[in-house]
């Protein structure tokens, strides 16, 4: 679609203050050229404010961005050559939707043939072309998304800015919609900001996920290395399901369940808890084992059954439906841990 | 049946306004009408011809011409109030307190609002007398208070918060999404103004225009207080005509004017309610 290549991003150090609350606390990242990064994490941790910094559409307190190396700190919104997506509701209603994608290219003074020309290519490219002559209120919310993509591309923006476009969307169109946004800007190659609060999200959609907590940037990196190396107890609590198991490392090797499995860098040494992933804990019938299968919960493919241990704490182990078939509420089972490195704190 | 009995069950409630509703708009409204093309029983058209007179036309057009500048003025005023109302914090005591001093005033006429002037500056009003002996201006000049431009000064008084009012949730329907979006599209402050707030807020704000329009070619009360020679405006010349010891039996015409009223109102209601459903369907 687009012969434009990403450029790099640079948020450097930067710092929100607002009152007395710090909004974004030293945060720093590097997108590469073409590049998806998501930030993740819960309500208030400053991804919102990450993202309306680097559209210009707030001022850090201190730090600086740059993009393609050149500084834009200071630069006013309206010249920094980014397309916005946002939560909903961004479409103007008194325009159609070939006019809402066109409008950015209006205001660059683009003749009427070819901004209705850029502006068809867009709808087309988010599958929208037969609602060109329609207005905002007479789609859907995930069609009212679409349009805001196609609007937010057709100026061919340096960085795509994507703030949490999903989230006032139904859970099926979510998914469509994740999965078009991910193609669409493959095909454009345009370097992509992406904050979501939703963990599915982040990791299906983009090629390095951001954790952030309280202003920070707790970690960096590709899903899956996120999911299965996390190297904070923040990360590993957020990203994915765990069980808080006890545990003790000695020489680098954690025991948990009587089974010794390698410990992630930033592990404690001595006595500490385990971030166990469900899908790494093992089930073994065993009338002589110490903990108790309480309940099993079928979901599709994967079902999740929970074991109650002598001290009265519940385990999850997530097995394979056609596995935990074998398990039912009050069989005595052995608890074992299998695969992947554990962080323990 | 079910159906219907639930719709009759629902209904019930709406009774007394639809009572109301015939008793003191349907059945007067055709009253007027009747009274303005009867006379004794007979059907003709009299009185009706009776408003091309230079007189009835007259007043006509002055009523047309204070509604029409008290409306662009209180428009244009009110707008610019309700602006700053928006750009202050929601919580805001200025806010609060303007708001709510709108919401009285936007009632405040009559007698009361009449007085007021008067007392301010009208022959012996306060203003008057402070300019007169400070400063040797003669505040009160002619006696213009009391004339058709006194009158747009003192209904511009009650139609900036009535403007205020209308336009205000047009103004707060404005989503800041909008905003940012054009500005990260490339706009400026101007561009986003005239072409994507202008056009939003244009239905709404010709709409609230009409109202004011009508909300002034139908005062009365502030009017005949103040003005007590002539008959400048349509409603003041009705008075006359149903009051009159002078000339008697020009009751007849007091409908025909009222009947004219009443279809310049209602034309002016249609365009707003036009233009308010256009707008609503944009700013909910």
């Amino acid at each position: 679609m687009s012969d434009r290549q990403g450029v790099s991003v640079d948020l450097n150090n930067l710092t929100r203050v607002y009152g007395s609350m710090r909004a974004l606390d030293g945060f720093t990242l590097q997108i590469e050229p073409g590049e998806m990064v998501a930030l993740l994490g819960p309500s208030g941790c400053g991804k919102t404010t990450a993202l309306r910094i680097l559209a210009g559409l707030d001022e850090p307190t201190s730090g600086s961005v740059s993009v393609a190396g050149k500084d834009l700190t200071s630069v006013p919104a309206n010249k920094r050559d980014m397309g916005m997506v946002f939560q909903a509701y961004s479409l103007f209603p008194h325009m159609t939707v070939r006019d809402n994608v066109a409008f950015g290219l209006k205001l660059r003074g683009v003749d009427t043939a070819k901004r209705r020309a850029r502006a068809d290519a867009m709808l087309e490219l988010v599958g929208l072309a037969v609602h060109a002559d329609k207005y905002a209120h007479q789609l859907s919310g995930g069609q009212q998304q679409r349009v805001a993509l196609a609007r937010a591309l057709a100026i061919e923006p340096s960085v795509l800015l994507l703030d949490e476009p999903l989230s006032a969307l139904d859970a099926k169109v979510r998914v469509q919609l994740r999965d078009e946004i991910r193609r669409v800007q493959l095909e454009v190659g345009t370097t992509t900001l992406f904050v979501t609060h939703d963990q599915e999200e982040a990791l299906a959609v983009a090629d390095r996920v951001g954790v952030m907590s309280q202003g920070k940037l707790e970690q960096l990196a590709p899903p899956a290395v996120l999911y299965a190396e996390p190297a904070t107890p923040f990360v590993a609590e957020f990203v994915g399901l765990n069980n808080k198991i006890p545990a003790a490392v000695v020489n680098g090797q954690a025991e948990v369940f009587g089974v010794r499995v390698p410990a992630l860098a930033g592990s404690v040494e001595g006595a500490g808890t385990a971030m166990v992933r469900p899908e790494t804990v093992t089930l073994t019938a065993d009338e002589h084992g110490t903990a108790t299968v309480a309940s099993v919960a079928f979901l599709g493919p994967i079902s999740r059954v929970h074991v109650t241990q002598p001290d009265g704490s519940i385990v999850t182990a997530q097995l394979a439906s056609s596995t935990a078939r074998a398990f039912a509420v009050g069989d005595r089972v052995r608890l074992g841990v299998e695969g992947a490195a554990l962080l323990v704190v | 049946m079910t159906a219907t009995r639930g719709s009759v069950r629902n209904a019930l409630p709406l009774v007394p306004f639809f009572v109301f509703l015939v008793i003191f708009l349907i059945i007067p409204t055709l009253t007027v009408i009747n009274g303005s093309v009867s006379t004794n029983g007979t059907y003709n058209l009299d009185k009706i011809r009776a408003l091309g007179d230079s007189a009835a036309l007259g007043a006509l057009g002055k009523s047309v011409l204070l509604s029409a500048v008290t409306a662009v003025i209180g428009a244009v005023l009110g707008a610019v109030l309700s602006w700053l109302i928006v750009s202050s914090a929601p919580t805001s005591v200025f806010r609060r307190v303007v708001t709510s001093i709108c919401s009285v005033l936007a009632q405040f006429g009559g007698v009361a609002l009449a007085f007021a002037f008067i007392a301010t500056i009208g022959y012996s009003g306060v203003l008057t007398n402070w300019f007169r002996t400070s400063s040797g201006i003669d505040l009160y000049g002619t006696g213009w208070l009391y004339s058709v431009t006194g009158l747009m000064l003192v209904y511009t008084y009650f139609q900036i918060p009535l403007m205020v009012i209308v336009f205000l949730p047009a103004l707060e329907g404005l989503r800041v999404q909008w905003r940012e979006a054009a500005v990260s599209l490339g706009a400026t402050s101007r561009q986003y103004w005239t072409q994507v707030a202008g056009p939003l807020l244009a239905p709404a704000f010709l709409g609230a225009t009409l109202l004011l329009f009508a909300n002034s070619f139908a005062a009365y009360a502030t009017a005949a207080a103040l003005v007590s020679q002539g008959n400048p405006i349509l409603p003041l010349m009705i008075r006359t005509a149903m009051t009159s010891e002078v000339v008697l039996g020009q009751a007849g015409f007091a409908y025909a004017l009222a009947f004219e009223m009443i279809i310049v109102v209602a034309i002016i209601m249609v365009g707003y309610g036009l233009l308010v459903r256009r707008t609503s369907r944009w700013l909910r």
